[in-house]
């Protein structure tokens, strides 16, 4: 699906929603947007075994939507915010077309009654 | 799957006059968007996007329901999309409710997932605080996109 999206989306936006769409990876976003965390103390928020943690990580870093910031041994984890502004600038798009096409609709009707 | 964009309109104008503006092509035409829709459910038709330069695409869109002078339903380019609009009686004329649902693939459940958590509200307020916080270096490593 996400193969369909990107021919017809900007560079890399289909790989956010990509990412996005996934449950676990939703709720680490949910989780950083609390502020850095280090990997181990995410991992400690899900029933899933850590690699795999770290794998849905991989994925939100590849598509930009987290940074890893390097505190000697320990990496810590960080939300980008605007990637996911992408997201909602989208959804946006979206909502100013209806809001500003009923606002034609109205003044359609008084121009033609 | 029950989120859907969802709009509120009233106008002063009776239900017969605006059903006449959402069902007559011309008049779709004149706010929405060009077209060859006819009111009658499995009509085929387009929407044509008007974009810059001239250039435009075609939205291909289906009519599911007809039902005078309250409930009109169509696809939006592809099946899962689909937009409803109702209309009610109400004091002041008529009020009108725009229902866009079933953003297909991804960008539905991303756009579930944003309206359902309240992520507009949390990307407008908390982000830029954090950000700020953490100082300029998200955008030194932001990519061209």
């Amino acid at each position: 699906m996400a193969v369909r999206h990107r021919a017809r989306s900007s560079p890399g936006s289909a790989d956010v929603f990509y990412a996005i769409a996934d449950p676990t990876r939703r709720r680490l976003l949910d989780l950083l947007a609390r502020g850095e965390r280090p990997v181990n103390d995410l991992a400690a928020e899900f029933s899933i075994t850590r690699p795999a943690v770290s794998q849905h990580l991989r994925i939100l870093r590849h598509t930009g939507l987290v940074s890893v910031l390097r505190h000697g041994r320990q990496q810590r984890y960080r939300l980008r915010a605007r990637r996911l502004r992408k997201v909602d600038g989208w959804v946006a798009a979206y909502r100013q077309f209806w809001s500003r096409k009923l606002e034609f609709l109205g003044e359609h009707l008084a121009r033609r009654p | 799957m029950s989120r859907a964009l969802r709009f509120e309109a009233v106008y002063p104008q009776s239900p017969e006059r605006v059903w006449r503006a959402l069902t007559n092509s011309a008049e779709l035409a004149e706010w929405l968007m060009e077209n060859d829709f006819e009111p009658r459910a499995g009509h085929h038709f387009h929407f044509r996007l008007r974009g810059p330069f001239g250039r435009s695409r075609l939205i291909p869109c289906e009519v599911l329901q007809v039902e005078a002078p309250r409930l009109l339903a169509f696809t939006w380019g592809s099946p899962e999309s689909v937009v409803t609009v109702t209309l009610e009686r109400a004091p002041e004329g008529t009020r009108l409710v725009l229902e866009h649902r079933g953003f297909r693939g991804v960008r539905g459940l991303a756009m579930h997932w944003l309206l359902g958590r309240g992520w507009r509200r949390k990307i407008r307020e908390r982000l830029p605080a954090a950000l700020a916080r953490f100082g300029p270096a998200d955008s030194g490593e932001q990519s061209a996109d």
